[in-house]
């Protein structure tokens, strides 16, 4: 075993670790949002995260950027087979482990890797030309200044140079293996690496070759490491959640918002005629709930996992009727701001323990009842969504702390609610008069 | 009065020892708004035509509580979703027809989880069946070569999927339906949802009522039909901001069938 295999060994168990470490910490901090039932209807559950997931049915709603991400992610699922034979090269020190008991299905498979990382290449570099070329419109809204759009580019030109080195190592490795330099056996197909780069490097040296290819190699696999190691941090971690998220999703019609369970308790109570109107209030049991949202862990586990389900690609925004208006919501800021805040707290509990508490919340220090009385709760955001996150369950939750907390509404709302409660009806109309119109004709 | 409508309430009913096929749910709107109480009227025009057997709650009746949750106020909302409850269970209802999609929503989605269990439908499906049974016959010929466009309400498209019972009614219209650019799923809300209507809107560039409007001046129709009287509310306001009352009405289904029947 040479000194490049305990190397690769070193640098792959570091990655290794360092990712499961992080997304152990991904994990807790979902896991600090209240209990939510998403176990039922597993066959539906499937059947869901295969068509919108695996078969990306809702990116095809836009077909441009719909047929370039399949190509990024097709690309990146089976290109990752390569992956395989590269560890075990890395391991052992072998070449192409693989092509002698795959056979001529070595080459179809080596044929397709290419094609396929030079259409995610092509993909990547037409999306940088849209976000920073034409500017399309949805990556431009406020939250998308600074990091999140240096975090987009830097996952374009990260997967540009991966597929690039990939190329590369696959050019000078066939002109090695035309060369007969030992080591380098004859196997795979190259069609695009042999029509576009081989004929540029059949001039160099052998020397020079072995260089450019055991650098290629080296790059990308220690690439595709720190990639995997940076996704923790970035919004691209939608490639692993997607799946889960969409698994988990809502089943129920979209119009179906939930019953608040606390509620009810005490609104039977009310109606019971039984009860007694002088009993002490029963003890709670655990601590005493909050209405509504008004911090991350007041939202459930799956609202937190649509935070960092989020890829920011803003067509729930783009979508929204508040937002299209000029108005200060943005359901893709609702879910940033969520997974911002989830950090913080993450990384606040990390620090000072589980009861610590920084005085901040979602509500007030980062989303602001301005953008929450935005929503007409219209369901284009749910609809749009290609991994079914649901920014109108947080902006309701936020809505039902702000009403049943803190009691602060706009007055034409607090006038609504005061109708209903006293007439029956959001208008200031007396119930006795709601048949009048029988005979209004 | 030629015009007199025969409503039952289910307390007459009741006391008759009757009870109807179908509760009419009119809702708040349906109720008092003028404009949308023509579009009650209408929709019990074509029920009296067809002789469905039919009661409302008349003064029993009281908001869903649609607009309380939508703004939050979850323990208004079960107050009043309970109390609705009592009476309808009070009266065994089975079945539910409203013309407002808040209200079948709710009705349909959020009640029963509150113990209220019925068979809730929206006039547009209701009307449909009507159709599919051969009990309504839609004559046509009134709209012939005009031009339809549905706007679809949320609560009635997104939030149920109910995208084709108003376009199989308006279908039979012998209009030309003409789809407006965002529709069906993609449909643009009017601005009215999610307690909005009773609020002005937030600071921002446009009211959503007037982005719909630029939709529906690009589709050009005659006639712009609503399955909601938030809806309407709203595109008929679009319509006056932008000028427009002489070339684009705004009606809804049942205003339309009921036109088209001479009723």
């Amino acid at each position: 075993m040479g000194i490049s295999n305990i190397f690769f060994i070193i640098a792959l168990a570091a990655a290794g670790f360092w990712f499961a470490k992080n997304l152990n910490k991904i994990i807790r901090n979902i896991n600090l949002g209240k209990d939510i039932d998403r176990g039922d209807s597993k066959a539906e559950r499937w059947k869901k995260m295969f068509m919108v997931a695996i078969g990306q049915s809702k990116m095809v709603k836009k077909p441009i950027s719909g047929a370039l991400h399949i190509a990024v992610y097709v690309g990146f699922v089976i290109i990752n087979i390569e992956m395989l034979e590269i560890v075990i090269d890395g391991i052992f020190g072998t070449h192409r482990v693989l092509a002698e008991p795959l056979g001529s299905f070595y080459n179809i498979l080596i044929g397709s890797f290419e094609i396929l990382a030079f259409l995610v290449l092509i993909s990547c570099l037409i999306f940088l030309i849209r976000r920073n070329v034409l500017k399309v419109k949805r990556f431009g809204f406020r939250e998308m200044l600074g990091w999140p759009k240096t975090d987009a580019n830097i996952i374009l030109i990260v997967e540009i140079m991966l597929m690039s080195a990939f190329l590369k190592m696959n050019a000078a490795d066939y002109v090695l293996q035309q060369r007969g330099v030992e080591h380098y056996i004859q196997a795979g197909a190259f069609p695009i690496s042999g029509s576009l780069i081989v004929p540029l490097y059949e001039s160099f040296s052998t020397g020079f070759l072995i260089f450019v290819e055991r650098v290629s190699w080296w790059f990308h696999i220690i690439g595709v490491l720190l990639f995997l190691n940076y996704l923790p941090y970035s919004k691209h971690f939608h490639i692993i959640l997607a799946f889960p998220n969409v698994f988990f999703s809502k089943l129920d019609p979209k119009g179906k918002f939930t019953n608040m369970e606390a509620v009810t308790k005490e609104v039977k109570l009310m109606f019971d005629p039984e009860a007694d109107p002088y009993a002490a209030p029963a003890e709670p049991e655990g601590p005493v709930e909050r209405f509504g949202a008004k911090d991350v862990q007041d939202l459930t586990w799956k609202q937190l996992m649509d935070a960092y389900s989020c890829t920011e690609c803003g067509r729930c925004t783009e979508q929204c009727p508040a937002a299209q208006t000029g108005k200060l919501l943005s359901p893709r800021k609702i879910m940033m701001d969520t997974r911002d805040r989830l950090e913080e707290v993450g990384k606040n509990i990390a620090k000072h323990g589980a009861d610590h508490s920084d005085g901040k919340s979602l509500l007030g220090d980062y989303i602001l009842e301005e953008e929450l009385w935005a929503c007409t709760t219209c369901n284009a955001c749910t609809e749009a969504c290609p991994v079914m996150i649901d920014p109108l369950s947080i902006i309701m939750d936020m809505r039902r702390s702000l009403i049943m907390e803190d009691s602060k509404a706009p007055a034409e709302i607090t006038n609504m609610l005061n109708n209903i409660e006293n007439n029956g009806a959001p208008w200031q109309f007396s119930q006795t008069d709601r048949a009048n119109w029988v005979n209004e004709g | 009065m030629s015009e007199s409508l025969q409503v039952n309430t289910m307390a007459d009913l009741m006391a008759q020892g009757k009870k109807p096929e179908v509760l009419f749910w009119v809702g708040c709107a349906g109720s008092f708004d003028d404009r949308a109480k023509k579009i009650t009227r209408a929709f019990v025009k074509i029920l009296n035509n067809v002789g469905v057997n039919f009661a409302i709650l008349g003064t029993e009746e009281s908001c869903t509580g649609d607009p309380a949750k939508r703004a939050g106020n979850e323990f208004l909302f079960q107050m009043q979703a309970m109390s609705n409850i009592q009476v309808l269970n009070g009266y065994e209802v089975k079945k539910i027809v409203t013309t407002c999609p808040h209200c079948f929503n709710t009705l349909k989605n959020e009640y029963p989880g509150l113990g209220g269990n019925y068979e809730v439908m929206h006039h547009s499906q209701f009307l449909q069946k009507l159709m599919e049974e051969g009990k309504l016959k839609i004559e046509g010929g009134e709209f012939k070569g005009k031009k339809i466009s549905f706007h679809d309400p949320c609560y009635l498209g997104r939030a149920n999927g109910e995208y084709e019972a108003p376009r199989n009614l308006l279908q039979e219209l012998d209009a030309e339906l003409v789809e407006l650019k965002r529709c069906k799923t993609q449909g643009l809300c009017c601005g009215a949802g999610g307690a909005q209507m009773f609020k002005e809107a937030e600071p921002g560039k446009k009211e959503i009522n007037i982005e719909r409007m630029e939709d529906v001046e690009e589709a050009k129709p005659d006639i712009v039909a609503v399955g909601c009287p938030f809806c309407m509310t709203m595109m008929t306001d679009g319509v006056k901001t932008k000028e427009k009352e002489d070339s684009i009405k705004v009606y809804d289904l049942a205003e339309l069938i009921a036109e088209s029947n001479k009723l």
